[in-house]
């Protein structure tokens, strides 16, 4: 069928084409179904291409019939399948939850341009993660990037702007040490298709140009990933953003960034030369843990909840990082399990800090005194997350650390296995501080405003997400089975 | 029905109680009478499995695979129904107990204190019939975090600073110790079965077995043996009837039965007597129980007493695993059902002096027996039977561990076994002794009062019966405690 050929890159045209359209949707209700549907398409998408990808392989689409590696490929296997369907689901179901959100915090003129931005921040994400060619990489990030910095400047507190402008500033240094990285390669090897670069960059590897070249890489996309300690840029980004935004890239951006870490270091360059040669893991495996233990400790004395949620943001990205650098395929399991995992827990606590702000006004700790009276049903999604954010069984935390803590005990590192866990408990201690002043502590004010429960569509949009946190908790040949496909992939082993 | 269902269906019951629970919310006797029913229905269940464990046989059921070679499954044998009868028996009493406990002593949202309550049994059938440690760690946790609303439950400053203890020291040991060595026993092992004779022979240096045998033993928070006991007392601010069946039978049985399993199905008896890891446990054992008794003492609100002297008795049934002999581990077992039983019935009377009188410390208990003969008149024969005298229960499970012990050649664990028979007599009569025959002081200030009302009293009174019962009728019980481990 000739519409099924060309999925892999309707995966990115639907969102492309749509962004600019819902500049002439001026009435809100209009542009936010036009949105809704065209991100429920994507997700559709998705889901095709993940099965084709399963079925058959990697799908290869040439970009106006120019062939690879002359012109750009779009390349979908397990890996990038993976990271699509999570990027679409987090984009289809966040959607669902944003016009009651955004009602208060964005003025309703700009309503279409959110909905622009958003799309075209959609688009950027799955273009990186779908593209096979190392350039067009580079400017769907610069697309992604200028759009949520777009985003996040539409935060209703004057210092969104100054957190928009931080993470540009920032963002930019990162793209821009990426595309001297890309442009090294390039330099010495002609070529820009990643497959290609990847047996091209064989002869060429310890010249000190590719080696500089792995080196900006990295840090450019470290900094893009917000690995400790070039996180600097997260808090304040996630803090002041839209609700929506925040739940959005806290879900998506990030975990993109990671992606295009693994394309890199496993793919282009090769486990031999990164973590051999090279001892990238020698630096990561102690970055991630310092970030897991300093995000988890700042995050812990936190008043501002959605601080506090960035912060273990940071902290779980060090478990990601963490699984990556074991190199074996259950530490790489982890880390990718966990990557999808932690969008869909972190994606709806998001959410739910966003419920809460629109409520009550603030996301502060002292403001959600008896909030467990006054909103049951949120509080209770902001319980489930948070056991899964601890990684209690049965929700998908749990899966997470038992390949994490696994992968560290088969290369006997005894201590980083007990840090793991360890690092759970300070979780623990976060989450714990929410709840006891939701349900422990009366509300002094009295109950002098009606505090009403979120309406029907946000509340579908957190509960579909906390619904999944425990469903891929039980049932995990999706999540699971496809991560270790995706790592075993990576690590070129065969399972 | 085919018996594998059976297991399913039983963890089932509680849960699909709930609901009806909620539902019936503003009617409050519909919402008791679907506990009561729920645990005569459970209890009925498991009984109904006894024979089939008898005859040898062993129902399984797998639920699902979370992960590759690792499935959510159910297993019976002897050791876990054993469990699971006293859970659910007591379960059924308990709930009678509680209805005249929480009206007396009107306490507010009972809805959500019985919803808890049934989860938490759900659980804990869950923990009884896991076949494997993933299952088990799984219901370890969610007994955990189902029964810390019910820690909580006042809600008052004391009641958070309580939970917080119960909840770090559990959630903290479990995390960091237990999982840590299921991870470990999975990379050496690949797999986590419950087998009799255990899966560790032949797979690990002696060294490596004797680091993964401590991280199970302070894993299991819940079997409190010393350090990691705090929580036990902490708990004590729930109301009476969860420490009567979580803390004196469901949780910490739920701890000590997980040693019992890890040093029957993991390591196995052979592993331990043979590489001799465990002897270090008897001693520690051994302190806990004496400290524990020793704490007791000091203590003058009987809850916090009976709460040390649960923690003294827990390390009764690691000592019996730390044995490593078929005669210890069938003590231990045994043990757990007579302490059950005996503890109970103290708690019991402990919650009915505070609804009838609103007494909590043992001092202002002079005299309170002859208005309470009943009450106090159970209390003396829980006493006796954690003491161990016969013809209580309890005479039973201390014999079966002297015997294990002689046959280890522990003579130290003998001696500490009746000191601390002693150091029960002297906590826990003084109490009947008080209450008996030392007049009440300040007769004018004293308020009037009765025995509490029949539905904490007729509880009670069963529990104490089941202490006599328990000795003239152990054969069935040593019966199933002959069969763990495939003997």
């Amino acid at each position: 069928m000739v519409t099924e050929s060309h999925l892999p890159i309707l995966q990115i045209i639907v969102p492309l084409v749509a962004a600019p359209l819902c500049v002439f949707l001026r009435q809100k209700t209009i542009v936010w179904a036009f949105a809704l549907i065209v991100s429920w398409i994507t997700l559709a998408i998705a889901i095709i291409n993940l099965r084709c990808v399963l079925d058959q392989g990697v799908l290869s689409y040439a970009l106006g019939s120019w062939v690879a590696p002359w012109g750009i490929e779009i390349r979908i296997d397990v890996v990038n399948a993976y990271i699509l369907l999570l990027i679409a689901i987090i984009g289809a179901v966040i959607l669902l939850y944003a016009p009651s959100s955004i009602y208060n915090e964005i003025p309703s003129d700009s309503h279409n341009l959110f909905y622009s931005a958003y799309l075209l921040c959609l688009t950027g994400l799955l273009g990186i993660t779908a593209t096979g060619d190392a350039f067009n990489l580079f400017v769907f990030l610069e697309i992604s990037s200028l759009a949520s910095y777009a985003l996040i400047s539409m935060g209703k507190d004057r210092c969104a702007l100054m957190a928009a402008y931080q993470y540009l500033v920032l963002g930019t240094i990162g793209a821009t040490f990426i595309l001297i990285g890309i442009g090294f390669m390039y330099m010495m090897t002609g070529t820009l298709n990643m497959a290609d670069l990847a047996t091209q960059l064989e002869s060429v590897k310890n010249t000190l140009t590719i080696i500089t070249a792995f080196a900006f890489l990295s840090v450019g996309i470290s900094l893009k990933l917000a690995l400790f300690p070039l996180h600097m840029w997260l808090p304040n980004a996630y803090v002041y953003a839209p609700s929506v935004v925040t739940a959005f890239l806290a879900a998506t951006a990030t975990k993109v960034s990671i992606y295009v870490l693994l394309r890199f270091i496993f793919t282009l360059f090769g486990t031999d030369f990164s973590f051999e040669t090279l001892r990238l893991d020698a630096i990561i495996l102690p970055l991630a843990l310092i970030g897991i233990f300093v995000g988890s400790i700042i995050a812990v004395f936190q008043n501002n909840i959605k601080r506090m949620l960035a912060y273990s943001s940071v902290a779980q990205i060090g478990y990601m990082i963490l699984g990556i650098s074991f190199v074996s395929l259950n530490g790489l399991t982890g880390g990718i399990v966990h990557l999808f995992n932690h969008a869909l827990m972190k994606g709806a606590l998001f959410l739910i800090m966003g419920g809460i702000a629109m409520r009550i006004g603030s996301v502060n700790l002292n403001d959600m005194r008896g909030l467990g009276k006054r909103m049951p049903v949120t509080m209770a999604g902001f319980i489930l997350g948070g056991l899964s954010l601890i990684g209690v069984p049965l929700t998908v935390g749990f899966i997470s650390k038992w390949y994490l803590v696994l992968a560290a005990i088969e290369k006997g590192m005894w201590l980083v296995a007990i840090l793991i866990l360890l690092g759970s408990l300070i979780a623990v201690i976060y989450i714990w501080r929410v709840i006891e002043v939701a349900y422990f502590q009366e509300n002094e004010l009295g109950e002098e405003r009606e505090i009403k429960e979120l309406p029907l569509t946000m509340q579908i949009a957190i509960w579909l997400l906390i619904v999944s946190t425990i469903i891929f908790g039980i049932f995990t040949p999706l999540t699971l089975g496809i991560a270790n496909k995706a790592a075993s992939l990576l690590l070129g082993v065969s399972l | 029905m085919n018996p594998s269902y059976i297991t399913l269906v039983a963890v089932l019951i509680p849960l699909i109680g709930t609901p009806f629970i909620v539902l019936l919310n503003k009617r409050p006797n519909y919402r008791e009478a679907v506990t009561l029913l729920a645990g005569v229905i459970l209890f009925l269940v498991v009984l109904s499995l006894v024979p089939i464990i008898l005859d040898g046989d062993r129902p399984e059921i797998v639920l699902i695979k979370i992960m590759p070679g690792l499935s959510l499954a159910f297993k019976v044998e002897p050791l876990g129904l054993l469990f699971a009868l006293i859970a659910s028996g007591l379960w059924t009493i308990t709930s009678v107990y509680a209805i005249g406990y929480m009206r007396g002593h009107q306490e507010e949202n009972q809805t959500r204190f019985y919803f808890f309550f049934a989860v938490a049994i759900s659980v804990t059938i869950g923990v009884a019939f896991s076949a494997n440690l993933l299952t088990l760690f799984i219901f370890y946790e969610l007994l955990t975090l189902s029964t810390f609303p019910l820690v909580t439950h006042h809600g008052s400053k004391k009641a958070i600073r309580g939970g917080l203890v119960y909840l770090g020291i559990l959630m903290g040991t479990s995390i960091v110790f237990l999982l840590l060595a299921i991870v470990w026993t999975w990379h050496l092992t690949g797999t986590l079965d419950f087998i009799p004779g255990g899966i560790l022979t032949g797979k690990a240096s002696k060294g490596v077995i004797f680091v993964l045998f401590m991280l199970y033993v302070f894993g299991t928070g819940k079997a409190a043996l010393m350090p990691f006991h705090r929580w036990l007392p902490a708990a004590m601010v729930a109301p009476t009837p969860v420490s009567a069946l979580l803390h004196a039978v469901a949780v910490v049985k739920a701890g000590v039965f997980t040693v019992m399993k890890v040093v029957v199905y993991i390591f196995g008896l052979d592993l331990l007597a043979i590489t001799d890891i465990s002897t270090w446990l008897i001693y520690v054992a051994a302190a806990t129980i004496l400290i524990a008794s020793l704490v007791a003492l000091t203590k003058d609100n009987l809850k916090a007493r009976l709460a040390y002297s649960t923690i003294s008795q827990l390390s009764y049934i690691i000592l019996g695993a730390a044995l490593a002999n078929s005669w210890g581990v069938i003590g231990g077992s045994m043990h757990i059902v007579t302490h059950a039983f005996g503890k109970i019935t103290l708690f019991f009377c402990a919650g009915a002096i505070l609804v009838a009188s609103h007494k909590t410390e043992i001092s202002d208990m002079k005299g309170i027996g002859l208005k309470m003969p009943f009450t106090m008149g159970a209390f003396l024969i829980g006493s006796l039977s954690i003491i161990g005298l016969p013809p209580f229960g309890g005479a039973w499970s201390k014999w079966y561990l002297v015997l294990g012990s002689l046959e280890g050649g522990h003579y130290l664990a003998v001696m500490v076994i009746i000191l601390s028979s002693l150091l029960n007599i002297a906590y826990l009569l003084p109490v009947v002794v008080n209450a008996f025959f030392i007049p009440e002081e300040n007769i004018k200030s004293s308020i009037e009062f009765k025995e509490a009302p029949l539905n904490c009293l007729i509880p009670l009174l069963l529990t104490a019966l089941g202490c006599i019962i328990l000795f003239i009728y152990s054969d069935p019980i040593l019966e199933l405690t002959l069969k763990i481990g495939g003997h």
